[in-house]
């Protein structure tokens, strides 16, 4: 597989606003470190990514889950991360649940739309014969 | 409803996803692993929400435990200190490895020759 080294880097200007947001304020941080953060970082989910696995195989499941990957947190003692994660994925489904139902609304929507403009030119024509009738 | 529900659910809008990372990145480093076939979407976004608790956590450790507080900057022997000193970040030590001045390593490579002979 030739992948280029820096595609398993995560961009350096998110992980430094990450750190900043982190830290005090008005801590420098250098060059060093931002670059060893970043790398520990793909570690991090290398690892992560490692231990959910083993918890998927060991469930027979070729798909690695949620689930899976709170136990790996678990496994990596990160257990303070638990608690965050787990209001942090329910927003996001939160989220996708109502991206879901708006684009199922705007494909109702369009339906009701379509079967509508119908109706006006039925009516239309129906207007149309009673002013024949008025003028004579 | 009050207005801080109405901000609220505004801001919930806006960062309905609550993430910085690209995912699609973090999808790309999941799937480099061996053995991994498939990965549903809620587990990719807890492992990048998870990468950003970890580079939090990371840098306000690296920060507390070292000698920053004084320099006010956070460096790289910061964090090869608590990788070798933190359990939990025990698994960083092979790309954070603490780093001796050449002069230092020529002795200690001297003494280790000298003892060989010794025996």
């Amino acid at each position: 597989m030739a992948e280029r080294p820096e595609d398993l880097n995560l961009p350096n200007a998110v992980i430094t606003r990450i750190i900043k947001e982190a830290l005090p304020d008005g801590v420098n941080v250098s060059k060093e470190a931002r670059r060893a953060i970043s790398q520990a970082a793909s570690v991090f989910v290398l690892y992560a990514t490692s231990c959910a696995n083993n918890f998927a195989m060991k469930a027979k499941r070729k798909t690695l889950n949620a689930g899976d990957v709170m136990s790996a947190m678990e496994e990596m003692e990160f257990e303070r991360f638990l608690q965050p994660l787990r209001e942090a994925l329910e927003a996001y489904k939160k989220g996708q649940k109502g991206k879901k139902e708006a684009s199922e609304q705007k494909r109702k929507d369009k339906e009701k739309k379509s079967s509508s403009t119908d109706e006006n030119d039925k009516s239309r024509d129906e207007e149309e014969d009673e002013h024949m009738d008025d003028e004579q | 409803m009050s207005g801080k529900n109405m901000e609220e659910k505004v801001e919930q809008a806006t960062n309905s996803k609550n993430i910085s990372l690209p995912v699609s990145r973090v999808r790309l480093i999941m799937k480099s692993s061996p053995d991994v076939s498939c990965i549903n979407q809620d587990a990719l976004f807890l492992t990048t929400k998870a990468t950003e608790l970890f580079v939090q956590h990371l840098a306000l450790s690296s920060y507390k435990n070292g000698s920053g507080k004084e320099t006010n900057t956070l460096s790289y022997s910061d964090l090869a200190n608590v990788a070798e000193e933190t359990e939990t970040f025990q698994f960083l030590t092979d790309i954070l490895p603490k780093k001796i001045l050449a002069r230092d390593y020529l002795k200690s490579l001297e003494e280790m020759e000298k003892d060989d002979e010794n025996l």
